[in-house]
């Protein structure tokens, strides 16, 4: 009967593969079609616009911009959403200013997405453009600290443990812009009803933010609009705050008092959030043996003009590795752009990157091998927080990554082609395990099938799956019997999926009201079976549906007979663990990768990759895995393909597209490995379970890096790392 | 995209003699109806070809004869061409995606369009999309932009595998021009761009390509397609050459090198060929042609580094095709 730790196939499975999942997009409502006309240049203002044409097109019912915005949407409206970063949030069409190449600058709605399209080409844009910055390289000089929020506490003497150090390392390390690029592009569907609410299908990764902003700015209350989003085609953060079609859509459909969609083409996917282009320096110092004595991570990172984005990204620097004397600096510098937006293991993926290529380096200084180097200076408390960690099984995942890759033996491995020369990297990676509070409820049908709700998403990390196994497990019932439903405002509130937090934050929130209801319907047994009535809880257990005393059953579909509905239902907020505030948590994992490097040709390959992973309990080890070889395969990609190439002169994405813009494709994949090693935790929530969503990402580009130096010599210090970086380091 | 009159044109609109001058021929679409959304290509009228009798492959003594509505797809998997031309086999499977080769015919796989950025952005200047206006690539993103037969007003490469595997047959291109059928050597297909950018090839508006002739001779022997670019699949080439070689005693009897990813069409030079006939096939000989062959080769910037890349793409593919795996 366990479900826990099984590899349930996807609940929802079959209604994906057979097309029966409706995304926002695919509500089969009679809506109008919005499509967005972007700006051309990168700042100035608009001087003026002429619609006329585009109105007159066939089909088209409405345009909106600048000029007709409603007066209500100006005054004292909140554009906030739950995760707006410092600064003034983005607002559509509130005056003729551009702030970024694709600004939204115009709206139209038509009876077809087609005339939509081509009605916006009809409209007639004037500009004054200004002088910008369109880079971060092209803005360095005005990084500030100020704008970004404080590192974690300097610690030690730096400059003096550097100085005294027997082998030291300055190195600065570069990362490109990086765009989402979820399969599903960003939709809203607005059902606009004859009483005027609506009913909004959004794509985002929690429904409360959708809600939060329609609130904020159209003033429209839980009581006039419910926001759905059963399915998420991929987010990896760009659905964690609400983006411009939410608006589009939804103003659209007040204005005309009509059902509206909005979705975005592959190119507007290119039109707002991204993770951003940072520069590290990283000073590092050893003693003879190879001990950490002095280390300094310092990054700038880009934002807009607007909004001051931040991650925590140079923290994870004084976290990792035993170091007594840290010197941690952030600054933002802001470029002619949109707002930055959370990618996959915000700031983990960057800070970790630059920490892991530097302590390879200086690994290398010390001529001592990068996995020993590791071990040397293992750590097992936060020296950040100086607190201890609720489990950290990293040296296990070392032990097994180890074993598994042949790092002892990597040089005698394989046999390789003459111009080919072969390498081995590894890294460390790190993510944290948090957990929010969460609420959900519960209830019981006349047929025993179990429905538990909760306002939280399944953005394709498993969460349909998962809940349900762990509230099978806890009710003793088949997972046939539990329907567990998300991504509704109507819902009991959740926190918005991300951070690698739901399982431990929902899923202990259904464990806990499974136990609630397991608690009532022994006490309605009880109440109505005198005989029972001193029976301990502890002696009643609960399988196939049953309550099982001594050698009698009592189905709890016989039981609900003798009580009301409302009894049967059951609420319950789950605050987090006591050891969320005593202990730090952290999932951490052990990468090894191989390539090749062609050495006339400059050709990267990855033939092999191994991640050892530590993240508490495993609930399901298929999802689990699952979502482990994503983010291993977005690691490469990140390693060695993806660049949003920005072309500073015009402030514009030059490959906005997928043929372009480069994630890895299925013939960039090889050999990949993952495994998990065990981990007891009994601090970090009631389910010892950490997230696995990000951690497979964090230190896999590191990893290759690493690998390429070890191949040809070279340190590559960028991402991506294309063959061109190769012939000419 | 643009309102546009739809046409599927028959045989009899052909022998009527309805003109193609006032259309856009469709084919495939795989690249135009792309260009017609991002609004690079705007026509008012599209002639679809894809009825007309052009769909086979015919083999005869003087070689093989693609007709151009024959797909990418079925064409590299034909018998004769997987057994007597493996290099053009090998050429249009390194292209695109197996979706791609499935609709893409050989006649628009002629005709397809540079994969420039400012040209595919029509918010950017770009002298081929709209002449005057100037080239964003020379001092922006041109690392996947040519290095010879540049001019000021363009870099744009021509994006296509299959075309390099053509240029190095030495195939032939039958026009259909005002009734009558023309046969154009392949490297007189395409043009450099000079000062008319705009204008990718040597066909006149009306023109319809009907077949590519294959001569007789494929080199299945001794050949090779290497495609070098950002990813394993899914990628247009860096650079790429198509190599085709003739040995008779360790000696070279002919040769054929033909480059992609370099220039505004297939880069071969026969002259260059013909110094190397009678010489010995090796590395240093094909180091010398590669030499020869790129000579005058000049770099925007971030495509410097196909300079030195071709040469030893050069190298690599001759001697790969001299040793076949």
């Amino acid at each position: 009967m366990l479900n826990i730790g099984n590899k349930q196939k996807r609940v929802d499975g079959p209604q994906k593969v057979t097309g029966k999942a409706t995304y926002a997009a695919d509500i089969a409502s009679p809506f109008y079609h919005a499509y967005v006309l972007q700006s051309t240049i990168a700042c100035g203002s608009i001087t003026a616009i002429d619609t006329s044409a585009a109105e007159a097109f066939e089909g088209v019912k409405g345009i909106f911009t600048h000029k007709n915005l409603p007066e209500r949407l100006k005054n004292k409206v909140d554009y906030t959403d739950p995760l707006s970063p410092p600064g003034k949030p983005f607002r559509p069409f509130y005056n003729d200013k551009i702030l970024y190449n694709g600004q939204p600058i115009a709206l139209v709605v038509a009876q077809t997405f087609e005339q939509a399209r081509y009605a916006s080409k009809l409209i007639k844009v004037t500009y004054e453009e200004k002088k910008f910055k369109g880079s971060l390289s092209d803005n360095l000089k005005n990084a500030s600290a100020d704008r970004a929020p404080e590192p974690a506490s300097n610690r030690g003497d730096f400059k003096k443990a550097f100085k005294n150090s027997d082998y030291t390392i300055i190195r600065e390390y570069r990362q490109s812009r990086n765009y989402h690029n979820p399969m599903e592009p960003h939709a809203t569907s607005v059902e606009y009803k004859s009483d005027g609410s609506l009913v909004v299908y959004d794509k985002i990764q929690g429904v409360a933010s959708s809600l939060k902003y329609l609130n904020g700015v159209f003033g429209l209350g839980a009581d006039r609009v419910q926001v759905k989003s059963d399915f998420v085609g991929g987010a990896f953060g760009s659905g964690l705050r609400p983006q411009y079609q939410l608006f589009m859509a939804t103003l659209a459909a007040l204005e005309l008092k009509h059902n509206v969609q909005m979705v975005m083409t592959r190119a507007q996917m290119f039109s707002f959030g991204y993770r951003p282009e940072v520069i590290h320096t990283m000073k590092l110092g050893c003693s003879k043996d190879g001990i950490l004595k002095a280390l300094s991570h310092k990054t700038v990172g880009e934002t807009s003009t607007f909004e001051d984005f931040n991650e925590t990204i140079v923290d994870w620097s004084g976290l990792l590795y035993k170091c007594d004397n840290v010197n941690l600096e952030y600054e933002l510098t802001p470029v002619q752009s949109y707002t930055p937006l959370d990618m996959r293991a915000p700031g983990g993926v960057s800070g970790v990157y630059a920490l892991e290529c530097a302590i390879d380096e200086l690994a290398h200084e010390a001529g001592i091998d990068p996995l020993e180097f590791r071990r040397k200076n293992y750590v097992d408390y936060d020296q950040n927080e100086d607190k201890p960690f609720t489990s950290k099984e990293l040296m296990a995942c070392y032990a097994r990554c180890e074993e598994v890759f042949g790092w002892k033996n990597r040089k005698d491995l394989s046999k390789t082609e003459p111009h080919l020369l072969k390498g081995y990297g590894m890294a460390t990676g790190s993510w944290e395990a948090l957990q929010q509070p969460a609420s959900v409820s519960l209830s019981m049908n006349e047929e025993g099938t179990f429905t538990i709700k909760c306002a939280t998403a399944d953005i394709g990390t498993g969460t349909y799956t998962v809940m349900s196994q762990i509230a099978a497990d806890k009710l003793g019932v088949s997972i046939e019997k539990i329907k567990f439903m998300l991504g509704d405002t109507a819902f009991p509130d959740s926190p918005i999926e991300g951070g690698s937090w739901t399982v431990s934050s929902v899923g202990s929130a259904v464990a806990s009201v499974c136990e609630k209801f397991k608690y009532r319907i022994a006490d309605i047994w009880k109440r109505n079976n005198p005989d029972y009535q001193a029976v301990a809880f502890e002696d009643i257990s609960f399988q196939k549906g049953k309550l099982e005393y001594g050698s009698k059953t009592f189905a709890f579909t016989e039981i609900m007979q003798q009580a009301s509905k409302e009894e049967l239902s059951i609420a319950h907020s789950e605050s987090p663990a006591a050891g969320q505030n005593t202990h730090s948590g952290y999932a951490h994992c052990c990468v090894m990768v191989e390539v090749t490097v062609d050495k006339d040709l400059g050709i990267i390959k990855v033939p092999r990759l191994v991640n050892v992973s530590a993240a508490g309990k495993i609930i399901n080890p298929k999802t689990a895995e699952n979502q482990l070889l994503g983010s291993m395969v977005w690691g490469l990609g990140m390693a060695l393909r993806e660049e949003g190439m920005v072309d500073t002169r015009y402030g514009r994405v030059m490959n906005a597209n997928f043929a372009e813009y480069h994630i890895a494709v299925n013939a960039d994949i090889h050999d990949i490995h993952t495994e998990f090693v065990e981990e007891k935790d009994d601090k970090v929530n009631p389910l010892g379970a950490k997230g696995v969503g990000e951690l497979g990402i964090v230190g896999l580009a590191a990893a290759i890096s690493n690998a390429i130096f070890d191949a040809t010599g070279k340190r590559l210090r960028k991402l991506p790392m294309l063959l061109d970086d190769v012939l000419e380091a | 995209m643009k309102p546009f009159q739809y046409t599927r044109l028959s045989t009899e609109d052909l022998s009527l003699g309805t003109t193609l001058r006032d259309s856009t021929i469709l084919a495939g679409g795989t690249n135009l109806v792309d260009l017609m959304k991002y609004g690079v290509e705007e026509p008012d009228s599209l002639a679809d070809i894809g009825k007309l009798p052009y769909a086979q492959i015919e083999e005869s003594d003087k070689g093989l004869l693609l007709g151009a509505l024959v797909t990418n797809a079925d064409t590299a998997y034909h018998a004769a061409v997987k057994s007597t031309y493996p290099v053009l086999n090998k050429a249009i499977l390194a292209a695109a995606s197996s979706q791609l080769r499935n609709r893409a015919t050989n006649g628009g796989n002629l005709l397809q369009r540079t994969r420039c950025y400012y040209f595919y952005d029509t918010t950017m200047p770009c002298n081929k999309r709209e002449p005057g206006t100037g080239c964003a690539a020379i001092k922006g993103f041109n690392r996947i932009h040519a290095i010879l037969g540049t001019s000021a007003s363009c870099i744009a490469t021509h994006p296509s595998d299959m075309c390099v595997a053509l240029a190095a047959l030495e195939a032939k291109v039958h026009v259909l021009r005002k009734g009558e059928t023309i046969v154009i050597p392949f490297d007189q297909l395409h043009r450099l761009p000079g000062d008319q950018p705009e204008k990718d090839h040597n066909l006149e508006p009306g023109d319809l390509i009907t077949h590519i002739q294959l001569p007789a001779e494929g080199f299945s022997e001794h050949f090779e397609y290497l495609k070098i670019r950002d990813r394993e699949s899914y990628a247009f080439a860096l650079v790429s050459v198509a190599a085709c070689l003739k040995v008779s005693q360790g000696k070279i009897a002919d040769i054929r090198v033909a480059l992609g990813g370099v220039a505004h069409k297939p880069w071969k030079l026969k002259e260059v060929e013909k110094d190397f006939f009678g010489k010995e096939a090796s590395t240093e000989n094909f180091q010398s042609l590669a030499e020869q062959l790129i000579q005058g080769a000049q770099g925007f910037g971030t495509n410097d580094f196909k300079i030195s890349l071709v040469k030893g793409a050069i190298v690599r593919a001759l001697n790969n095709a001299l040793n076949p795996s």
